[in-house]
């Protein structure tokens, strides 16, 4: 594995495609929140977010914010890349885990189970993306 | 109703190239599916049924390819789960064999990414239409090293597993290489030689990924009568598994793959088990892969897989599980980014005996072939073919 210092840079973020469904998201993320999908009829918690509860189906699924902190649930650093960045999974406080980056700070520093917080960047062109940075 | 000795595979054909910069790519699909027919000893026009996956085959789904080559059908079938596509169709054809949808089914596979100077593991795909996930991840960059990378991470957190662990599964594909001519890596590598390749994606290393090939492939597979008046050497289809495995709502689980659901179903249908296994075709599009698979297939306990492909336990001749005798995905080749055609293709040159004979399984009678598409970070489909000589 990677030894030394490898320092997270800024790279250009795809925008993420928007569409009627997930416009709320990515209005939240413009205000600076995460959110997450909520069923109220089964009460299990899911992401990506979507309008009907991939556990029971019901369409009562509610945006819910959260709190912004999680822990990394794998991670892998691509090095062949015109810079090197971070992929990871977190797990949400609030139950459920998602694909993000792992970004400001030393990248050969990540590690699984390590805790981290929610910072926002600008993607190319579109609304901000949610990512994580150690807490 | 089972697909249970209902269809035969009868005619094989691997295309020798590895970059094809002089042909289209319809053409590759056409010299692949004649090959497979003078391997059977058929002509076009008893083609009655066709498979291929729209993810090679250009235009709405197998429409332009069956113009393309004058097939006259009465049974077609598109189904694309990426690399294990061709895994899922060798069971979807011996299903329509049996029910009398069609008699004779060819199976084709054929792409050119070398040519096009495709950066296949490393650089992020953007989807011409978006996909429901695509929001949430493409601005992350998953390419396609880092996602199994990081099922990769994982398993060694959760079970220990090395990176001279994972480094056995590419020596023992570049001992079979080495007896593959058209073998795109045909050195033998050790295990010092794969931890010490550069770093690809953390803890993958450039050896641990397979090669980028042109290429192709095509299977046909008949009803038994048709088989039995042929003149090959035959070859049963047991039992077929297939599952898509996924992000589950967020309760994400990179440690094992959709073959803890498409093996045993296949194994079930067939009526054997694991142990019964002499050969096993792996999908190796990277080393992690094979590792997770065989866990998975219930050839070791799970989390266990690091220790059994180590010491060379893969190897013909050397190992208790030969797999992948034509060098797999690791060292042979990859056509179109998509290796379940060419797991068949080897695993019934296993039961046929016409596997290159340094690495011909003695008494080869009964074979696994399986794979895993789309990918073990993200969401996949997995498909199981258990295959029987005679």
């Amino acid at each position: 594995m990677a030894r030394g210092q490898t320092t997270a840079q800024d790279r250009k973020i795809a925008a993420p495609p928007v569409n009627p469904e997930t416009q709320p998201f990515f209005d939240a993320t413009a205000e600076g929140r995460l959110l997450y999908g909520k069923c109220t009829a089964c009460g299990e918690p899911h992401f990506y977010p979507r309008r009907h509860c991939p556990f029971c189906f019901s369409d009562k699924v509610e945006w819910r914010p959260t709190s912004g902190n999680g822990t990394i649930y794998t991670y892998s650093v691509m090095r062949r890349a015109p810079v090197p960045y971070c992929i990871a999974y977190v797990t949400l406080a609030e139950g459920p885990t998602m694909m993000t980056n792992i970004v400001d700070c030393d990248l050969d520093s990540v590690r699984i189970g390590q805790a981290v917080k929610l910072v926002f960047k600008p993607s190319d062109g579109g609304a901000p993306v949610p990512m994580f940075t150690p807490a | 109703m089972s697909i249970r000795d209902k269809a035969y595979i009868v005619g094989i054909y691997e295309h020798p190239t590895r970059m094809a910069t002089d042909k289209s790519l319809m053409q590759l699909h056409a010299e692949v599916a004649q090959g497979a027919l003078e391997d059977a000893g058929l002509t076009k026009n008893d083609i009655d049924g066709y498979f291929c996956a729209a993810g090679d085959t250009p235009g709405l789904g197998p429409i332009s390819a069956a113009d393309y080559l004058g097939l006259k059908l009465r049974h077609m079938d598109s189904t694309d789960t990426g690399g294990s596509s061709y895994l899922l169709q060798v069971g979807h054809a011996a299903e329509a064999i049996a029910l009398g949808k069609c008699s004779i089914a060819l199976i084709t596979l054929a792409g050119r990414p070398r040519a096009e100077g495709m950066a296949t593991g490393t650089a992020p795909r953007a989807p011409g239409v978006p996909m429901p996930e695509t929001p949430f991840e493409l601005p992350y960059a998953p390419a396609t090293a880092n996602m199994y990378a990081m099922a990769a991470m994982r398993h060694m957190h959760q079970y220990g597993t090395t990176s001279e662990q994972l480094a056995w599964v590419k020596v023992a594909a570049s001992e079979h290489a080495q007896h593959n001519p058209h073998a795109m890596l045909q050195n033998v590598v050790t295990v010092e030689e794969v931890v010490s390749s550069p770093m690809i994606a953390d803890p993958l290393h450039r050896l641990d990924c397979c090669v980028i090939s042109d290429g192709g492939g095509a299977i046909i597979i008949a009803k038994p009568e048709i088989a039995k008046s042929l003149k090959r050497p035959l070859v049963k289809i047991l039992g077929a598994g297939e599952a898509p495995k996924h992000q589950m709502g967020g309760k994400v689980d990179l440690t094992y793959s959709g073959a803890v659901w498409s093996g045993p179903a296949a194994f079930a249908e067939a009526g054997v088990t694991p142990a019964d296994i002499k050969y096993a075709s792996i999908y190796d599009s990277f080393t992690i892969t094979v590792v997770m698979q065989i866990e998975d297939l219930g050839f070791c306990e799970k989390g266990q897989g690091g220790k059994f492909v180590s010491d060379g336990n893969l190897i013909s001749g050397v190992g208790k599980l030969p797999f992948n005798t034509d060098g797999g995905g690791l060292c042979n080749n990859h056509p179109s980014n998509r290796g379940g055609l060419t797991k068949v293709l080897e695993a019934v040159r296993q039961l046929r005996g016409e596997a290159h004979p340094k690495v011909q399984v003695k008494n080869c009678d009964l074979a696994v072939a399986h794979g895993t598409g789309g990918s073990l970070g993200t969401r996949h489909a997995a498909a199981t073919v258990i295959l029987e000589r005679g």
